[in-house]
């Protein structure tokens, strides 16, 4: 196996104060991973460095064979403008933009490709409806069918189930399983502790500092799980700088 | 006097009606869409800000060469452009959001303007810039309106789709191309463009009024995007007609004249438009069975 985002002593943060930090390790190609911390752990902000939004304070960020455009991010607040005046179809169809890119044209598979994705996400016969209309679980399966038509070969989703009923939560299951049975690479920051021991293979336990990344099975062990749960969300305003030449302390044990 | 009389002989009768007639119509057209992205975008009171941040280019070329329309045209431009640049490179690189720091230049630029007329000019000079004259319209200004208006209409068309991904969902562009903050800029130089090519019959001030109000009163009425562009350019082409012919025979400021007839225009849809205020309150609280 071989990794396609490989950590290298990552430090990720705010103004200097570390959100991540020391973060050693990779994700290998075809991995299924849940990133699971409590708030403010930094799991969104480590999303957030592998798609090249926000720059590492430290250490680097390593994609082996893709550019960050290739990567589809679904964030954990879309700032979707519910009240511009697009309908279900505009919002999905902007999955075409690396196929299609700035000015081509969308072609006529690509309107099967449309349909194809809104039948996987149960939206068929959604095609005009406007997207202030829509329910939350609507949208979120609205993102999935962009993200489907972005055929990414990696592809990160913060959150992707919060205040989503039972049923969407299964459709949208299925799908990450199948993007996994494609080989595709997929990071999910999750909090249902239960799912990610019944879906995800793989799971990154974070609480500002790595706690354990591994299989599913032995990160999730209830030693690491009450270690995360210590951690301490307030920024330390007087802790001291880091100091560079000494940068090979680390604080947890990342496997 | 018949109706022909009425509604067609003022246009027909008078180069300057005809001029200011076909002048109007162009900048309509052209104002129009960008005023429903302006709207949708949230910026609508960015016109207006803009509108007074041409000001001093404008008078700076005034003062070169007094009411010569291309030097006007081109400070204007230049003005325009650098303070929609500045606001996006201080909203970029600090905390300020750039309404604050938009707001912050066009203030400056006001004051600069408003001074480098009163250097040279009399008050009557400053009314012609603030409020325009679309009854002197010449055939050089309306060859100005109309190549201002062909780029203009050509450059939506070209960044229609970024810029509809920018306004629908920024941050997703933001992922997957870096197309995002130039076509914000493309489409701020539009919306100069559009100002000044208005402002030569309509002044700086009122150029806004027949990008936005049109806009704002077709979000009325339908619910689509390019609905509501061709609406926009409808209502400002009637409100041009209208606004001249109201002016002509009252007597009245043409410009002015224009708004206002947009304004009623806007007020009308207000209340009566499929999605204004009295048909959304009387429509019964029926529902479909499914």
């Amino acid at each position: 196996m071989s990794a396609v985002i490989r950590l290298d002593d990552l430090t990720l943060g705010y103004d200097g104060h570390p959100a991540v930090h020391h973060l050693h390790g990779a994700f290998e190609t075809g991995s299924l991973t849940a990133i699971v911390g409590p708030n403010g752990s930094g799991k969104s902000t480590l999303l957030k460095g592998i798609t090249g939004a926000l720059k590492p304070l430290g250490g680097r960020i390593e994609h082996a064979g893709i550019s960050v455009r290739e990567i589809a991010y679904l964030p954990q607040i879309a700032e979707i403008d519910r009240t511009f005046p697009a309908v279900v179809s505009d919002l999905v169809s902007l999955g075409f933009w690396k196929s299609r890119g700035l000015f081509g044209a969308i072609r006529g598979d690509d309107r099967q490709a449309l349909d194809e994705a809104l039948q996987a996400v149960g939206l068929r016969g959604f095609e005009q409806r406007p997207i202030d209309t829509l329910s939350g679980g609507q949208l979120q399966r609205a993102l999935f069918a962009r993200v489907l038509l972005q055929d990414a070969r990696v592809i990160l989703l913060d959150e992707p189930f919060t205040a989503i009923d039972e049923r969407t939560v299964g459709d949208l299951i299925a799908l990450v399983q199948h993007w996994h049975n494609e080989r595709r690479t997929v990071i999910a920051v999750l909090h249902d502790v239960e799912m990610v021991r019944r879906v995800f293979p793989q799971t990154l336990l974070l609480a500002r500092e790595p706690i354990a990344w591994g299989a599913t099975s032995e990160t999730l062990h209830p030693e690491n799980l009450l270690k995360a749960r210590r951690m301490t969300e307030a920024w330390d305003e007087h802790a001291p700088w880091h100091d560079h030449a000494a940068k090979h302390h680390h604080h947890g044990d990342a496997a | 006097m018949n109706v022909f009389q009425i509604f067609i002989e003022p246009f027909a009768q008078f180069g300057f009606m005809n001029r200011a007639l076909v002048g109007a119509i162009i900048l309509s057209v052209s104002a129009g869409p960008v005023g429903v992205f302006l709207m949708l975008r949230r910026m609508s009171l960015t016109g207006d800000a803009m509108a007074h941040a041409i000001l001093p280019g404008a008078a700076a070329g005034f003062l070169v060469s007094g009411l010569a329309i291309l030097p006007m045209t081109l400070g204007g431009f230049a003005a325009g452009l650098v303070v929609a640049l500045l606001a996006g490179l201080v909203s970029r690189f600090t905390i300020q959001r750039e309404d604050t720091s938009l707001a912050a230049f066009y203030l400056i630029s006001l004051a600069l303007g408003v001074m480098l007329v009163s250097l040279k000019g009399s008050n009557v000079d400053l009314m012609h810039v603030l409020f325009g004259t679309v009854l002197a319209l010449n055939d050089d200004a309306l060859i100005m309106i109309g190549a201002i208006a062909t780029v203009s209409l050509v450059g939506l068309a070209i960044i229609w789709r970024p810029l509809f991904a920018e306004c629908l969902d920024p941050t997703f562009l933001r992922s997957v191309s870096k197309a995002g903050h130039p076509v914000h800029l493309i489409f701020l130089a539009l919306v100069v463009l559009n100002l000044v090519g208005g402002f030569q019959a309509l002044g700086t001030l009122l150029a806004v009024g027949l990008m936005m109000l049109p806009a704002a009163a077709s979000r009325f009425w339908v619910r689509g995007l390019e609905g509501m562009c061709a609406l926009a350019v409808g209502f400002g082409v009637v409100s041009s007609y209208f606004g001249l012919l109201i002016s002509y025979y009252l007597g009245v400021a043409s410009g002015p004249s224009i708004i206002l007839v947009a304004g009623g225009i806007y007020v009308v849809s207000l209340f009566f438009g499929r999605r204004g205020v009295i048909f959304t309150r009387v429509q019964a609280p029926r529902h479909r069975v499914a």
